[in-house]
């Protein structure tokens, strides 16, 4: 199943400068694995060595954030529109 | 019309919900604004225009070559003057109404309570995570509404945060990204900048709804502004129950 992903650009530059992606997978974190295979390096920048979201990522699915959900595990249907937004500070997020 | 200069806040108090009454709230204020870089700038600059009585401004940095794409209080003539120094010479010639507090300094935990003691709203206009995770908790624990704004390349993000009423900036981020040079165009800070002095305006009148429990981004490549739902975290070290 196919959803639409947001990329702002402080992190376009890991996706070859798309806006939006579309990716397979029914919970975020298989998302995230679909987008690092097409994106490799993609899942090293958002999750740690245990596979677990950064503490400066966040990702919201309709606009709600998936820690007040089921996290990595929240599960997705048809419609549903990702967006990813890491932290920025001034800090290089590439 | 109340007060000297006042002729000059003419077309904002014609404003419903502003009027003599909402100036002189205005005029009885004090805002900190944190950072006089590519966001303090253009704060600093709109709410000494709106007649905000009182600014601090707080920044440890001097001007240097590379600000001045996006940094609109500091020119050619200021490379090496203190930042603060440089933005009050320009905000007392723009409007002498506005008193205005110069702090040259870094903000540290030891620093922060007798610089922003008399403030009643802070302005987060930092360029880095560890001092703006400072200012975050010492907004919360003074309960002061606190106005985000952060910049990267097209890119720029804010929200308005009440103490214990909504998220804080912990809540939403429990670490900053690793800090480094980061590239901008002037416009963008220019942009986040009027939606944190039109925050402040909104909160000192007490009209409008503030950017509350929502996060801002917006983008300027693609020109849109979105915005997702944020929320206290239960367990957040700075504002959660313990
Ligand atoms: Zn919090």
């Amino acid at each position: 199943m196919a959803v639409k992903v947001r990329i702002p650009f402080a992190i376009q530059s890991l996706f070859d400068g798309a806006t939006e992606v579309e990716a397979e997978g029914r919970t975020v974190r298989e998302i995230i694995d679909d987008l690092e295979k097409r994106y490799p390096g993609v899942k090293q920048r958002l999750c740690d060595d245990d596979g677990e979201l950064r503490r400066f990522v966040n990702i919201f699915v309709n606009d709600q954030d998936i820690r007040s959900l089921k996290g990595l595990e929240t599960e997705l249907s048809e419609k549903d529109e990702i967006a990813i937004i890491p932290a920025i500070a001034g800090g290089v997020v590439r | 019309m109340q007060g000297h200069g006042w002729l000059r806040y003419h077309r904002q108090m014609l404003l419903k919900g502003w009027g003599e009454e909402g100036q002189r709230k205005l005029s009885n204020a004090h805002v900190a604004i944190v950072g006089v870089g590519g966001l303090g700038c253009p704060v600093a600059l709109y709410l000494t225009a709106a007649g905000v009585g009182t600014l601090t401004l707080v920044d440890a940095d001097a001007v240097e070559e590379t600000n001045l794409n996006r940094q609109i209080l500091h020119w050619q003539k200021d490379i090496g003057k203190p930042k603060v120094q440089s933005a009050v010479e320009k905000l007392l010639q723009f409007n002498p109404n506005v008193k205005i507090f110069p702090v040259h300094g870094q903000l540290k935990d030891e620093t922060i309570e007798k610089w922003l003691r008399d403030a009643n709203i802070i302005v987060d206009a930092l360029d880095n995570f560890p001092t703006r995770l400072i200012l975050n908790r010492y907004a919360v624990r003074t309960r002061k509404p606190l106005v985000h704004g952060a910049i990267y390349g097209w890119e720029g993000r804010a929200t308005t945060i009440l103490p214990y009423k909504t998220a804080c900036l912990t809540c939403v981020f429990e670490e900053g990204p690793p800090p480094g040079v980061f590239p901008v165009v002037g416009t963008t800070p220019g942009t986040i900048a009027m939606i944190q002095a039109t925050e402040v305006l909104k909160l000192l009148l007490g009209i409008g709804q503030p950017l509350l429990n929502r996060y801002l981004i917006y983008d300027g490549l693609m020109m849109t502004f979105h915005t997702v739902k944020i929320r206290r975290r239960p367990n957040c070290p700075v504002c959660g129950k313990f």
